[in-house]
């Protein structure tokens, strides 16, 4: 890691963003934009996120590599979930069609 | 056995070495992320299929235990990084006294944790043969404590959801399942976290760590801010469903 | 033979059970997953014999169940996945860089203990009830259903997953830190970048069957409803996420043997490989791609048309690369001086046997087709030739090509060169016909057939025997030179890389001096400190002259 040696001023700040940041999301669950609330409650987790990655753990001030792997643990999850989202645009996930049913007992 | 601060054999330069040792930490949180990320996709698919069992299952988390935690989580990342900064800076006296600082913070995270699991327990929200949402879904606390009419909101609620989603106690138990999956493996996260910290705290107290050499702490700065990350979106996704109607 | 070197610096069970030394854990490899192939092919051994007839003779459909299972979980996750990266590429990648050892040494032994351990638990479970799941432990059969030992099974290879992630974490850490002055990445040996890309997929792909086996698992033993759909889960949500691993995984499977390929072609064509940098490319380009395809296993699960569309679409768009390795390795054979020694002999007929097996996945990938040919003898053909035909041809080819460097030794060669076209007749004998026999409609894991199908299956098992004599045959001879080898000597081939100019077996730190690597890689014309002149005829060194 780089010795850019971060200041505690700037730490002290950004866990003040992020306690804003965490007060918001509980503020916003309380109120109801519909299709949105999932977006809103989302979007400040990776904007709190994307603070702690850049100053705490001082990808910032990381070699250009170190934005490769965040980038590439980012983008892959995104590909996991958003191609697999494709498939259950057609369909219903399978258990909301089978009728309930007991819980089997089985071998371990 | 190598000290810690001394060059090992592999490695031409002490530069090297700490740019190897942060490169391998970074990766290693690259497959944590997709490690947590299967049971964030199948929580995805799981909340879309079930809107109405995971309100129902979310409201029976309480919403300022879980705040307290999460803001708790989040000034132990502070304290962390104030460790890093002491060693950068030479204030070797100041790093002992932050990575304890973490850990009691982690430990306080830990201590609400099994508050909490036990609470689902006596709630019968544990997934499993004694599941059952309706028993108490809605009292974070007591059951006791519920005043009549407060009972009577809750069961007209617990009706409504039950209209909408007729094996809502099984898509509930699902909600559970990842609730004590998700928060579960994060737990065991930070208990790791919390033996690399006190292993940290061994060496700090030797004075190892100063401006020539703080990598240890560094890396283990970042698994640390790694667990702090999940967490920040575990919160909403687990305690922030279906809030709005003041519950 | 040099008279220090890591097989004799240190002495006794400890300075191996204990060693940070990559030439030493990689030799602690081979013998483990030499044992697990063992295990493999007794299984497959067992289900060829029993498809001898159309009746099934030998044994009860429960048991044909666990044959086909334990046959899969046994190849694919203990002996195919770590075989070449962790034999072969823990010897050689710290040397082909110029470093004295990996980043992570101890966490490199770490890897082989985790290996071992996942392999007990998946032990424990073949002799406790075995498993009846197939290696793909579709839910709800593996989670709820079956009373085969399933729990220690995923418990094994969820574990064995960690061996897998340390190894490509070690190798791409490696690979950006540790070489040598004067090694820049396009001097690297294709073997290193093809590493590099397995290891990009096991980083990124591992922990996705972790969580996927860890799931399942719990909810085996909780009775929870993640995949079961009497509880609200969803089956097909469990095969998303073990095909999201589960396809890039036979990329870690082909990708090193790839490399294997592209070190042995153009030593024994002695000209420099043709289109370096799209090789290394496309070892990326297969690496990456390869995330994006896996619901063409899904096909038939009554996928979304457009999803169904875009998988097929880049299932096709994979092979492209592939394409590329084969048209640069054929190009780099045009008007060069070809020697066929066992090496060579193996690396041409992965070539061929690549072809085939990527050609038939092609196929597979088309839409209608796959509606006929799934789940049917077709796909167990198609990935043999992929998974044996290739991956195993490149490992054995390589301990072939480095075996002088490990052991200092020579094996004898005419007798490697028998086994090489035993090997190659009976593969072939053994799967072609089951691309027939998948055309025709048989199905895949059935204990019984119709009868019109039986000459095409005692095809398969005698070419199977002949197959089996081609992997006894090495075994043999090989542990025979350890002692009585001819010794080989720093360069017998002779060949370009940085390893060969190690001495045979190398130094425990590799080299006496850090490398200065002022060289491009394949330059067979200007190497004079190999000893190779332009225009001078070349003759290999034979175990057997």
């Amino acid at each position: 890691m780089s010795e850019h040696i971060v200041s505690p001023k700037i730490y002290v700040g950004i866990f003040a963003i992020l306690m804003v940041g965490t007060t918001l999301t509980v503020m916003a669950a309380f109120h109801d934009f519909g299709a949105f609330n999932i977006v809103i409650a989302l979007g400040i987790a990776t904007i709190k996120a994307t603070f702690v990655v850049l100053y705490f753990m001082h990808a910032r001030y990381s070699p250009k590599r170190t934005h490769l792997v965040i980038i590439c643990a980012v983008f892959w999850l995104a590909i996991m979930l958003a191609l697999t989202l494709t498939d259950y645009q057609e369909r219903p996930i399978l258990g909301q069609r089978a009728a309930p049913d007991a819980v089997h007992q089985l071998p371990v | 056995m190598h000290r810690t601060g001394e060059l090992y054999g592999q490695f031409q330069t002490l530069e090297q070495q700490k740019e190897t040792a942060a490169l391998g930490m970074w990766i290693f949180l690259v497959t944590e992320v997709l490690f947590f990320g299967g049971m964030f996709l199948t929580y995805t698919i799981n909340r879309h299929a079930y809107p109405a069992a995971f309100g129902m299952g979310s409201n029976t988390l309480d919403i300022y235990l879980g705040g307290f935690n999460t803001v708790v989580l989040i000034l132990s990342s502070l304290t962390m990084a104030m460790g890093v900064w002491s060693a950068q800076v030479g204030k070797k006296s100041l790093v002992t006294i932050f990575l304890i600082l973490t850990l009691i913070l982690g430990g306080t995270f830990l201590g609400v944790k099994v508050v909490e699991y036990k609470q689902k327990f006596d709630h019968h929200l544990i997934p499993g043969y004694h599941f059952d949402i309706s028993y108490c879904a809605k009292s974070p606390t007591n059951c006791a404590d519920l005043s009549p009419a407060a009972r009577e909101t809750e069961d007209k609620q617990l009706e409504e959801a039950e209209r909408l989603d007729p094996d809502l106690n099984n898509h509930a138990q699902l909600y559970f399942s990842l609730y004590f999956g998700m928060t579960g493996l994060h737990a065991l996260h930070m208990i790791v976290g919390a033996g690399l910290l006190l292993w940290l705290l061994k060496e700090s107290v030797g004075g190892r760590f100063g401006p020539a050499y703080n990598t240890p702490v560094e890396i283990v700065g970042l698994y640390w801010h790694f667990v702090d990350i999940v967490w920040i979106y575990l919160f909403p996704l687990l305690y922030l469903i279906d809030r709005k109607a003041g519950r | 033979m040099p008279r220090d070197h890591y097989l004799n610096a240190t002495y006794g069970i400890r300075s191996w059970l204990l060693t940070t030394d990559h030439k030493r854990i990689a030799l602690l490899y081979l013998a483990s997953v030499t044992f697990f192939f063992f295990i493999g092919g007794t299984f497959a051994s067992l289900i060829r014999i029993h498809l001898l007839t159309p009746n099934g003779f030998l044994v009860t459909p429960e048991m044909y169940n666990r044959l086909f299972t334990m046959h899969g979980v046994a190849m694919v996750f203990f002996f195919l996945i770590p075989s070449i990266p962790a034999v072969l590429g823990n010897f050689l990648i710290p040397i082909m860089i110029g470093a004295k050892d990996l980043a992570f040494p101890k966490i490199n032994l770490l890897s082989w203990y985790i290996y071992l351990i996942g392999g007990s638990f998946v032990l424990y479970s073949f002799m406790t009830g075995g498993l009846d799941t197939g290696w793909t432990f579709y839910t709800p059969l593996s989670s709820v259903y079956s009373n085969s030992a399933v729990t220690p099974a995923v418990i094994g290879i969820f574990i064995n997953g960690f061996s897998s992630i340390l190894t490509g974490l070690n190798f791409i850490v490696t690979v950006h830190t540790m070489r040598a002055p004067g090694m820049t990445w396009f001097r690297l040996p294709l073997f290193v970048w093809a590493h590099y890309a397995t290891s990009l997929v096991m980083i990124l792909g591992t922990p996705v069957i972790a969580i996927t086996l860890l799931l399942a698992g719990l909810e085996r033993m909780f009775h929870l409803g993640f995949f079961n759909p009497a509880l609200g889960g969803d089956p097909i949500l469990f095969q998303h996420l073990f095909w999201f691993y589960s396809h890039p995984a036979v990329y870690i499977m082909i990708l090193p043997a790839m490399g294997v390929i592209s070190e042995i072609i153009p030593t024994f064509a002695r000209k420099p490989i043709f289109g370096y940098s799209f090789i290394a490319g496309s070892s990326i380009a297969i690496a990456v791609i390869g995330f994006v395809v896996w619901a063409h296993h899904m096909f038939l699960t009554g996928e979304a048309t457009y999803a169904a569309i875009a998988f097929s679409f880049l299932s096709y768009v994979v092979a492209i690369p592939s394409a590329i390795k084969v048209f640069n390795w054929t190009s780099t054979l045009y008007k060069g001086s070809i020697s066929y020694d066992t090496p060579m002999l193996y690396a041409l007929g992965f070539i061929g046997l690549f072809l085939v097996g990527g050609l038939t996945g092609l196929f597979l990938a088309c839409l209608g087709l796959d509606i006929h040919i799934h789940d049917t003898y077709f796909v167990i053909a198609h990935f043999h030739y992929i998974m044996v035909g290739g991956a195993v041809m490149g490992y054995v080819g390589g301990l072939h090509f480095w075996w002088p460097k490990i052991t200092g030794k020579l094996y004898p060669e005419f007798l490697a060169r028998v086994a090489a076209v035993t090997l190659f007749i009976g593969f072939n004998l053994t799967f072609f016909p089951q691309f027939i026999l998948g055309y025709l409609g048989m199905p895949r894991r059935y204990h019984t057939y119709p009868p019109e199908f039986q000459v095409l299956n005692v095809m398969s098992t005698a070419g199977s025997s002949i197959l089996a004599l081609g992997y006894f045959l090495p075994m043999c001879y090989l542990v025979w030179s350890m002692r009585y080898g001819k010794i080989a000597g720093p360069n017998p081939w002779p060949a370009t890389g940085l390893e060969w100019k190690t001495d045979s077996p190398p130094l425990t730190e590799n080299f006496h001096v850090t490398p200065q690597v002022d060289w491009e890689p394949y330059d067979f014309k200007n190497r004079k400190d190999l000893g190779l002149e332009a225009g001078a005829p070349l003759a290999p060194a034979h175990g057997d002259d």
